[in-house]
């Protein structure tokens, strides 16, 4: 166990890893793991190669910059370059590239884009700035999305007129349910994702147990938490089990949280369907303000092109992202795709799974390989 | 952005508009904490925040040791950390 040193707590690791080596036995197990802050744990910690081989872990569709289709982002960047328009944005989607460049290609075309760390900062800059008129480019699952429905409420309180926002947010429940009616991928189980779950509970993730009859067991970000996860995740199949069960207790409760839940719900509805890159339309999956909020929703107050655009066809980001290729097992990757020049978008996050590889996980590989450890 | 981070309430700012000033990994910004106001905030909380919202109360070692994680992660937390520091919530 050559990566094992490093763990918090080493013992604990091998204790873990014995535990899962001896119920997995001769069979052979695949995990997915759904969030993008655990492919960069098990990318970081190398605990693919920690596990025996009859425990595969895939990686899934949780990486909320990841998913965003091309035609999004050239929505966004229709709108940043309309006259009078300040536009607002995490930092992380600048570098997405859509079919005509990145928002950084943008800014540097004269749009006014600005980085900003929460929507309450793109708020800020709406009421400094009254004769602009301040777009926030909302994205993420509902981890982020409680956050934005606050913000619009504020604004709605404050009467700031001059404020909207471009919502891209989803939710997790329904590509899961896409992921387990694909025919390409037979999955024994998920390692269910932490931050979102503080949010909405372990309730929504019933059906992929009672319906699908499969076990998921919601892990927190540490290695052990992981091993701890995937430990759970066996012993339900040894049992001959399936249920949804929680290993992360320290953050995450049964009913999630009902204030952010409620503000949720108060601001959003579900869009009919929308696309996600590499799992196509998928209907109920997305969030829109509800017509109430029409003066805050910029996709009714200014003209968004609303195009679809095709992935480049040397991108494999579709097939990372729900599990069918590992990012090694791309064509493009660490050539043509690399973290300073991506493709995809699976290279642009630090938690997608090809910069997490790219990043750390080729080390631990290649160090794997020579001690025969990996085939 | 879908890195929560945890920081410690340090003072209540104004209840009506659910502003706190919190620490971060020695970095003092203003969070809001109306999406926990539930569980009642008081300075020595430790809060896990996500884009500038408080999402759950958590106990100080899960906080540290998240914090340890986050450190991990190089570029992805030194991009957090950035964000933070150029936030300016009122």
């Amino acid at each position: 166990m050559r990566f094992v040193d490093e763990y918090r707590d080493p013992a604990a690791a091998r204790a873990l890893v014995s535990y899962i080596t001896e119920l997995a036995g001769d069979g052979h197990y695949k995990f997915m793991e759904i969030c993008g802050g655990h492919t960069h744990t098990i990318y970081r910690h190398g605990i693919e190669h920690l596990l025996p081989t009859s425990v595969e872990l895939v990686h899934g569709p949780g990486c909320p910059v990841c998913v965003i289709p091309m035609g999004r982002i050239d929505d966004a960047i229709a709108v940043s370059l309309q006259p009078g328009i300040i536009f607002t944005s995490f930092g992380d989607m600048m570098r997405v590239p859509g079919s005509q460049g990145s928002l950084l290609g943008a800014r540097a075309r004269g749009a006014d884009i600005r980085i900003v760390y929460s929507p309450l900062d793109a708020l800020r800059i709406a009421t400094e700035n009254p004769d602009r008129e301040v777009v926030f480019f909302a994205v993420g699952f509902e981890t982020t999305a409680p956050s934005t429905a606050a913000t619009v409420l504020r604004a709605r309180s404050d009467g700031v007129m001059n404020f909207s926002i471009f919502s891209n947010h989803v939710v997790i429940g329904p590509p899961l349910r896409a992921i387990l009616e694909s025919t390409d991928l037979s999955l024994d189980g998920f390692i269910g994702p932490g931050h979102v779950s503080t949010v909405i509970g372990q309730l929504p993730y019933l059906f992929v147990a009672e319906q699908y009859h499969k076990p998921l067991v919601t892990a927190g970000f540490e290695p052990l938490d992981i091993l701890q996860a995937i430990a759970m995740l066996m012993a339900q199949i040894s049992e001959g089990r399936c249920s949804v069960e929680n290993q992360y207790t320290r953050c995450v409760t049964e009913a999630g949280n009902p204030r952010a839940l409620a503000m949720m719900d108060e601001v959003f509805e579900l869009r009919p369907t929308f696309e996600w890159r590499g799992l196509g339309y998928i209907p109920d999956s997305a969030l829109r303000p509800k017509a109430e909020f029409a003066p805050w929703d910029a996709e009714r107050r200014f003209e968004v092109p609303g195009v679809r655009v095709e992935d480049p066809k040397a991108c494999q980001c579709g097939e990372v992202l729900r599990g069918a290729l590992k990012p090694w097992e791309c064509k493009v990757f660490g050539t043509a795709c690399t973290p300073e020049t991506p493709i995809g978008t699976c290279m642009v996050s630090a938690e997608g799974a090809c910069a997490a590889y790219y990043n750390f996980g080729r080390l631990h590989r290649e160090v794997a390989v020579t001690m025969g450890g990996v085939s | 952005m879908c890195l929560g981070i945890p920081g410690e309430v340090v003072e209540l700012l104004d209840a009506g508009r659910h502003l706190a000033k919190v620490d971060v990994a020695g970095v003092r910004r203003n969070i809001n904490v109306a999406l926990i106001d539930d569980e009642g905030v008081v300075p020595g909380d430790w809060v896990l925040i996500h884009v500038g919202f408080a999402m759950a109360k958590i106990d100080e070692a899960e906080a540290q040791s998240t914090l340890e994680t986050l450190r991990q992660m190089g570029q992805a937390y030194t991009d957090e950390m950035q964000a933070v520091v150029g936030s300016q919530i009122a």
